[in-house]
């Protein structure tokens, strides 16, 4: 029996290294240069990170998920010579000790050290990640039942709506249930500041390999920011229950030079006026979305 | 208790006979039949709550949308889940099953101080739980159990569905307040000569802390819904912002509240996890007193730190601090109790019984959820984290894998004392190693899913998430037989009737519940014992 629960306990604890060891998986480079931030299949780690958000959350990550894997490894091996060596077999005489005043003083000061390490890169993190400092462009987002509104209004203040692909209408190299008609489309490297508003429930704006989540609760104007240092796609889907479609109004952000941009935003203006959609950047009408190596993509093909 | 034949009479000089059937199990004052009523209450809940889980596990079993109609009905299903499990399962059978067969007996206490008001507590569950699992037929509340507006307000969640689960929560509310001020009382005026607060038994402790955090949070909560209630019926705009009112509010309301909830379902199965550890390893507790003001320390700062689970709904970055660090400090009284356990077995001669293994699953389990908890209080790293899987990972680490081993671990303990049948140790092992893979094989990939940012409460997924989705649903399948297996050691010890001696444990088990006959007599002190 104590054999078994060693085991286990190992078992266990391999899980933890592993998912450690993997936290850069994410989906690699397409041959097109751009990248996509999207979840992949059997990855244990965080996306990967295109962004100075994400990867300041990375490096903080790292460093609390090696101490908790300590942390969890040195209870575990404790418990386990525990089981081994005072098996009532092998030990057939209690002892009576209940206490140690140096044990028990040593088990609250460490764990109070150890929480200082992390709190200090912590709170910086937060700091660092709250609002944005001499942002290049703003944009307003709103979470609306079951799709999204963007604003841009630096660029002329036109807005649109970005609705997912449904499963039917699915064109190649579109992810079911991640693509959208109408992608949030940024310049690259651009600090952007992200206002975000609600309209009728709260939804929430989550881009993870952006490094960026905010509420959007209706009454309230929330800020955040966010700056994509890679060209491509970022992927994410609303994070806060909101009915029905919940899990059926994802999020793209398209980043783009800043050519590209401004083509795209006086194009933009031009079919907003015309009460159409602005739809993805000139570029991709001629020579079809990036494709996608992902091979869970592949498989709905 | 050979009374059934007969209608409820019985002198008071007769100590032993308990009253008839009707009289001692619907209008019973006995704290010890109310005891055995919630944990039975508890156990056909878990049928319904368990059985959700097991649909939802079906659902995410692949991409697409299978048995579910539409993400209404997953929403419906989802939250009733979550109320099931925490107001129906976890703290029935806890409090008002364990802590109150036991509660008495080991302060040396005849009854509950206030037996009838003990016996409403119970009976107000029942229609609480006839509300909950009735509104799924009407409706249902499909905003997850935090029912944060404005998705709770009528013009999202109409119809009766929502409001009878407000209902609901509101009687097991009134039965959770009634039953903490009678604990507090009964362990404050009721020791048995000797018993000081510094002698009690640490399961005593533990719903004593317990009791203070339902007195003070559980009255939060109840403004809080009331208040939903007259905004969806009757015009009010407490949570609207189109009426002056603030959806904000209602989560630093209920998360006032729901913080300390989640203490109130882990601090009891930490007394039963103190007691199990000490007894099978024939040694004191280590550090009795730190353990015991441990727990009241996690009840004090768990007051204190609710926006942790709002760091993304837009409360300042100031605040964010002070709620992270504030968290954070949990950390240690919590690592406290793991350490002491630890030392408690150090140097014992252990045996291994099925409460035994679930009390070391109980350390081990914890102490995963603990240091993924560490993880999400830091508000930098839960802005990728925050509502995804691995939060799900990170409560069910800590409930289903701690409560619920506590749960078990308890039962296993005590079955014997309470029903007066041993259980079968082999099937009991069995249970628990059945329970033990499948629970982490069901919880420990959505650590994966949530660091990948798949969110919570979704019926359908991106492909990519599938793989760790099959794994987690083979698991739920494991976990699902193992609640089976359960009932299945239950009936075999109630079938073969192998009498449970007064202490079965041997001098390990040193608290006053083993002091008398296996089951107690119906009054359990003849006179009050005395403690040296």
């Amino acid at each position: 029996m104590r054999r078994i629960l060693s085991t286990a306990l190992a078992l266990a604890l391999g899980g933890m290294v592993t998912g450690g060891a993997a936290l850069a998986q994410s989906p690699p480079p397409t041959p097109t240069g751009e990248a996509i931030g999207a979840p992949t299949n059997w990855a244990m780690g965080l996306q990967e990170a295109f962004g100075p958000l994400k990867v300041a959350i990375h490096d903080f990550n790292d460093l609390v998920l090696y101490i908790i894997i300590g942390i969890v490894i040195f209870v575990a091996a404790l418990l386990a010579w525990v089981i081994w060596r005072y098996d009532a077999r092998r030990n057939p005489v209690p002892s009576r000790t209940s206490h140690h005043t140096m044990l028990e003083i040593a088990w609250t000061v460490v764990p109070v050290l150890i929480l200082l390490v992390i709190a200090i890169p912590s709170f910086r993190l937060i700091y660092y990640e709250d609002r944005a400092r001499d942002a290049d462009l703003t944009i307003n987002v709103q979470g609306r039942q079951w799709y999204w509104h963007y604003t841009y209004p630096d660029n002329g203040n036109f807005s649109f709506d970005s609705y997912p692909v449904a499963e039917a209408d699915l064109k190649p190299g579109q992810i079911r249930n991640l693509s959208v008609d109408n992608p949030l489309v940024v310049p690259v490297g651009a600090t952007i500041r992200v206002m975000t508003t609600g309209h009728d429930v709260i939804h929430s704006f989550f881009v993870p390999s952006l490094g960026v989540q905010k509420y959007t609760i209706p009454g309230r104007t929330m800020e955040t920011w966010m700056r994509a240092d890679r060209e491509g796609v970022f992927y994410g889907q609303c994070n806060q229950i909101c009915g029905q479609n919940h899990w059926f109004m994802p999020i793209a952000v398209r980043a783009v030079p800043r050519a590209e941009f401004d083509t795209w935003v006086a194009q933009a203006r031009t079919r907003f006026a015309e009460g159409q959609g602005p739809g993805w950047p000139e570029r991709d009408r001629t020579t079809e979305v990036a494709s996608i190596t992902d091979s869970s993509a592949e498989v709905r093909r | 208790m050979a009374h059934a034949a007969h209608d409820s009479h019985h002198g008071h000089d007769d100590h032993n006979h308990a009253p008839g059937f009707v009289a001692r199990w619907f209008f019973s004052t006995n704290h010890k039949d109310i005891g055995s009523l919630y944990i039975i209450f508890a156990v056909l809940a878990a049928f319904v709550g368990i059985g959700l889980s097991m649909l939802m596990r079906l659902e995410l079993q692949a991409p697409g949308m299978q048995f579910f109609a539409d993400g209404q009905m997953w929403n419906v299903a989802v939250t009733a889940h979550g109320v099931l499990m925490v107001f129906y399962v976890v703290m029935p059978a806890l409090i008002g099953g364990f802590g109150n067969w036991f509660v008495p007996i080991m302060i040396g206490a005849p009854d509950m101080a206030f037996p009838r008001l003990n016996n409403i507590s119970f009976w107000l569950l029942v229609p609480a739980l006839g509300l909950t699992v009735a509104s799924l037929f009407v409706g249902g509340a499909g905003t997850g159990w935090t029912l944060y507006p404005p998705l709770a307000d009528s013009q999202y969640q109409g119809g009766p569905g929502l409001d009878m689960a407000l209902f609901g929560l509101h009687l097991a509310g009134a039965s959770s307040i009634l039953g903490a001020a009678n604990f507090i009382t009964t362990i404050f005026n009721m020791r048995a000569p000797g018993m000081t607060l510094h002698k009690m038994p640490l399961f005593v402790w533990a719903m004593l802390v317990t009791a203070f955090l339902l007195l003070l949070s559980v009255p939060v909560l109840g403004g809080a819904i009331t208040m939903l209630i007259t905004d969806r019926n009757f015009g009010t705009a407490f949570f609207k912002p189109e009426g002056g009112g603030d959806p904000v509010l209602f989560q630093h309301l209920f998360w006032f509240f729901g913080h300390p909830e989640v203490y109130i379902m882990i601090l009891p199965a930490f007394g039963i996890v103190s007691h199990v550890l000490s007894t099978f390893s024939r040694k004191p507790i280590f550090g009795y007193l730190g353990m015991a003001y441990a727990m009241v320390a996690i009840g004090v700062v768990g007051f204190v730190v609710w926006a942790h689970h709002m760091f993304t709904s837009g409360i300042s970055v100031d605040t964010r601090a002070y709620f992270m660090a504030a968290t954070m400090i949990i950390a240690v009284p919590t690592g406290i109790k793991i350490f002491s356990w630890i030392a408690t077995m150090w140097g014992g001669s252990l045996e291994f019984k099925t409460p035994m293994l679930f009390a070391i699953g109980f350390v081990f389990l914890f102490t995963v959820g603990g240091v993924t908890g560490v993880k999400l209080a830091n508000a930098g790293v839960d802005v990728i984290l925050h509502n995804t899987y691995y939060v799900i990972a990170h409560f069910h680490y800590v409930l289903s894998l701690g409560a619920v081993f506590g749960i078990y671990a308890g039962f296993y303990y005590w079955i014997g004392k309470m029903s007066g049948y041993q259980y079968s140790e082999l099937l009991g092992k069995i249970h628990f190693w059945l329970t033990f893979v499948g629970v982490n094989l069901t919880f420990f990939p959505m650590h994966f899913l949530g660091a990948q940012g798949m969110p919570r409460r979704y019926p359908d997924y991106p492909d990519a998430f599938t793989g760790w989705n099959v794994v987690a649903s083979m698991g739920a399948y494991i976990s699902g037989i193992s609640f089976l297996f359960f009932i299945y050691v239950v009936a075999d010890l109630f079938l073969k009737k192998r009498a449970a001696a007064a202490n079965p444990w041997g001098e390990g088990a040193t608290t006053l519940e083993w002091q008398v006959a296996s089951p107690p007599p119906f009054h359990t002190f003849d006179e009050l014992p005395r403690i040296r």
